[in-house]
């Protein structure tokens, strides 16, 4: 079958503003949107420039927006949103080039909630015992792969990229209900900062983007929860 | 051109750069420069688990883990390395708990372990409980985890700078050049020691489950300055891909008790692994399945079989296996259970084939995988210059670009990522004691200039030949001649045809005249290290007149321990002549037996 691609264009060395560019190729009901843009590159334009690496979705790294959603490339099949496809940047951090984009305010907020292991007592000899229902608390913010698909989904992040954004309260949340850590506390109080949680406006359009389908509002939601009551479980 | 100075540089910040980065930035000034987002590496995509003999859900024990590794290398591996493999594995699994890794956890809150594929209770023959696991997503954990231990602890990074060169002095290392993807500035990194921990090279191959970035950059780096290359004929085929894609369907869907049927609806594994059946080395899977399609039994004459873990499926097998839970009751499973141990897998097979496997059995086939060959080293990471045994001052090698040799001609699951954990920790801490040791060496007048060289070369070529075309040229011969079973006859073909297109690919230019973020020109220079990876894996693969793990020649059926029970270290000179050395392989208590499962 016959495929439309339209995509946003810009080469900070030559253009002055932004453009669309449209491709015609031929492809098949399973070719991911990935396959195409390789196609496009391989063949029809070679300047065409954007990122990937594992094209199964786990490594993060083709966040775009197709036909107006945030997924990633290598997730999204010619089948689930047709033969014309419109692919754009991720909204909210700056466009360096074509589909690439500064992901340094992403990350930066990321490193903001402390998004590592913390437990200062002695290392037992063996591992830490810890129960099945404990470590179902936060199995689910453990699958965060730091696409950013949920935090350039979120209005009020395209408001001020200083606001944390889902991203990175998934990843305070994965230590926060983590009965090992210790230093919860410290993260929600983090996370209670005017960038933080009170920004949130639930309008769910994180848990939509989620191509890892991480239940993003429910977790925000608990870390709202914990700062009111106090509990973690 | 900027210049930068560490002590230490680690290249590539997968598992084993990250482990490396940790434990060397501990006492030298260290930098890990990547040409991915360090959690964008492919150690992410690992699923199924990672060995060790924690005796946590039953007895277990390190040598069982060495006999079975070395058994599983077909007696390739080097058996001292093996066995300090397997018994640092006990500590780093408890190091990366104590990192704060979720690991899935047993009712009594300890570390969940499953079965895999050549993983065996070594007095009933069995399948044992050893790959510790967390879900279907385990590699994902290390790397999420050991990356939060490096921001942690201020490692320092140079993200999406990508290493085209390492800079040699006088035989030693001493540093590299690199491209800053951003700006396409060329850095200069000096350093005392360095690294290469920048994975595997499986894009040279048709169907994969690889990454885009796994361009074999690290050795087709080194194999320029002459240093050589070990066992790189031993390639594994991973027995479950998704059917046309390549994606990994992990071995965990078998360890969860998952069996794969062939178009006439037969068990096939029962006839060529009568004992361990669908949890056999990957390697003799893989050749079943090759066989079974050969034979006419693909499902409706396709090149693919079923894998099936629908619940009563998996119920029936399990009972006519008489497989039981630890506590003596039968094994059952609910399509539930399945849901929740195997989330990703059940994910992939909705997205990309429509399928759900609590209902439906998967389509798949072998699908290209783990590269056993490398960068050689000592179990300390420290890279050979030589079969004799002369190392490269400054120079160390770990995780999948390494061949120390943990996996000799074919790799357990769940190896590979327990590989990167210990040699990427002891690779860490050798290069920092060494750099403790070591002055800066002064570096050359103009280190660039090599680099230069080769990137005006892709910039000015008449532009008559198309990079894609020569990639999926590539693929296919080293698919088709170069995959499960190989011939004479096929892998000539195969070198054939990899030079010509080497001779091609000097045709290749690039549109983008532009600095910034220049992928065409990165994409097409890792071409050129594909090819190079190529065609030295067919050289050193014709040579090995014998079938051993991952090389199986249907003209010489039999494995050879008489005359080949040793490593290939291949060099390519400077006018690109590739010639083969040789070196034994290293046997403690194990003598080589007649390998059966």
């Amino acid at each position: 079958m016959e495929i439309t691609i339209k995509v946003f264009r810009y080469n900070p060395e030559k253009d002055k503003k932004p453009s669309y560019k449209t491709y015609k190729l031929e492809g098949i009901e399973t070719d991911r949107v990935l396959d195409l843009l390789e196609k496009v590159k391989g063949y029809q334009d070679g300047t065409l420039s954007f990122r990937r690496s594992c094209a199964h979705g786990i490594c993060g790294s083709d966040a775009m927006r197709i036909n107006g959603m945030n997924r990633l490339a290598c997730k999204t099949l010619v089948r689930d949103v047709g033969t014309k496809i419109t692919v754009e940047p991720i909204l909210g951090l700056r466009v360096i080039k074509d589909l690439i984009v500064d992901m340094g305010p992403f990350f930066d907020n990321y490193k903001k909630v402390m998004p590592w292991f913390i437990n200062n007592d002695p290392e037992p000899e063996k591992e830490r015992y810890q129960s099945p229902k404990a470590r179902a608390l936060f199995d689910d913010t453990t699958k965060c792969i730091l696409c950013a698909c949920c935090t350039t989904s979120c209005p009020s992040f395209w408001g001020s990229d200083e606001y944390l954004g889902p991203a990175a309260f998934v990843n305070a949340h994965r230590f926060i209900f983590d009965d090992r850590d210790q230093a919860a506390g410290e993260r929600l109080k983090i996370v209670n900062d005017v960038m933080g949680v009170s920004r949130c406006h639930t309008v769910f359009n994180c848990t939509l983007a989620c191509p890892r389908e991480i239940q993003i509002t429910k977790a925000i939601g608990e870390l709202k929860m914990a700062l009111v009551d106090g509990k973690l479980d | 051109m900027k210049t930068h100075q560490f002590e230490v540089l680690v290249v590539g910040a997968g598992g084993a750069g990250l482990m490396a980065g940790l434990y060397a930035s501990k006492t030298a000034r260290t930098a890990v420069i990547s040409k991915l987002y360090p959690t964008r590496s492919h150690t992410g995509t690992a699923q199924g688990g990672i060995g060790a003999a924690l005796g946590n859900i039953e007895e277990d024990h390190p040598e069982w883990h060495t006999y079975d590794t070395v058994k599983g290398s077909d007696y390739l591996g080097d058996q001292d390395a093996i066995e300090f493999m397997c018994e640092e594995a006990v500590q780093a699994i408890y190091e990366l708990e104590h990192m704060g890794l979720p690991f899935d956890r047993t009712p009594d809150g300890k570390i969940s372990q499953r079965p895999f594929g050549g993983h065996t209770n070594n007095i009933t023959g069995k399948p044992v409980m050893r790959a510790c696991h967390a879900a279907d997503r385990t590699g994902h954990m290390i790397l999420q985890t050991l990356y939060q231990q490096c921001l942690k602890n201020n490692v320092t990074f140079y993200d999406e700078y990508q290493v085209v060169d390492l800079i040699m002095v006088k035989g030693a290392a001493a540093g590299v050049v690199a491209v800053e993807l951003a700006t396409g500035e060329l850095h200069i990194f000096h350093a005392k020691a360095v690294i290469f921990a920048t994975g595997g090279h499986g894009r040279i191959w048709e169907i994969t489950s690889n990454a885009y970035a796994f361009t074999g950059d690290g050795p087709a780096i080194t194999m320029r300055h002459g240093l050589p290359l070990e066992d790189m004929e031993f390639f594994q085929f991973h027995p479950t891909g998704i059917y046309k894609l390549g994606i990994l369907i992990t071995e965990g869907v078998r360890g969860e008790g998952g069996i794969l049927i062939n178009g006439k609806g037969e068990r096939f594994m029962e006839k060529y692994a009568p004992k361990v059946k669908d949890l056999a080395s990957r390697d003799v899977i893989s050749r079943a399945i090759y066989m079974e399609i050969r034979d006419g039994n693909g499902v409706n004459g396709q090149n693919y079989v079923y894998l099936d873990v629908r619940p009563e499926q998996v119920n029936k097998y399990a009972a006519l296996d008489g497989r039981k839970r630890p506590d003596g009751s039968s094994y059952t499973v609910t399509g539930e259970e399945i849901l929740a141990k195997l989330p990703d897998i059940v994910d992939f097979c909705r997205v990309y084939l429509g399928v759900d496997p609590v209902t439906q059995p998967m389509p798949i086939q072998p699908t290209a995988h783990y590269a056993m060959g490398g960068i050689p080293t000592n179990k300390f990471g420290e890279a050979f210059a030589d079969e004799k045994g002369a190392t490269v001052p400054g120079l160390y090698a770990a995780g999948e670009v390494a061949c120390v040799s943990v996996h000799g001609a074919n790799r357990l699951g769940t190896n590979s990522l327990l590989d990167l954990v210990v040699f990427g920790k002891y690779a860490g801490l050798r290069a920092a004691e060494f750099a403790r040791g070591a002055e800066f060496q002064p570096l050359p007048a103009d280190p660039s200039a090599f680099t230069r060289e080769q990137f005006d070369r892709i910039r000015k070529a008449d532009g008559r030949e198309n990079a894609f075309d020569i990639a999926t040229t590539m693929k296919k011969v080293m698919f088709d001649d170069m995959g499960i079973f190989r011939s004479g006859k096929g892998m000539e073909n195969a070198l054939e045809v990899v030079r010509e297109l080497q001779e091609r690919f000097k045709h290749v230019t690039v549109t983008d005249t532009g600095a910034i973020f220049n992928m065409e020109l990165m994409n097409v220079w890792e071409l050129g290290n594909l090819l190079d990876l190529a065609e030295v894996t067919t050289v050193s693969a014709l040579a090995r007149t014998e079938s051993r793990g991952g090389h199986s020649r249907e003209d010489f059926p039999d494995r050879d321990d008489k005359n080949w029970l040793k490593h290939t270290m291949a060099c390519v000179d400077e006018k690109g002549r590739i010639t083969l050395k040789y070196k034994p392989a290293v046997m403690t208590k194990y003598e080589p037996k007649v390998r059966t499962y």
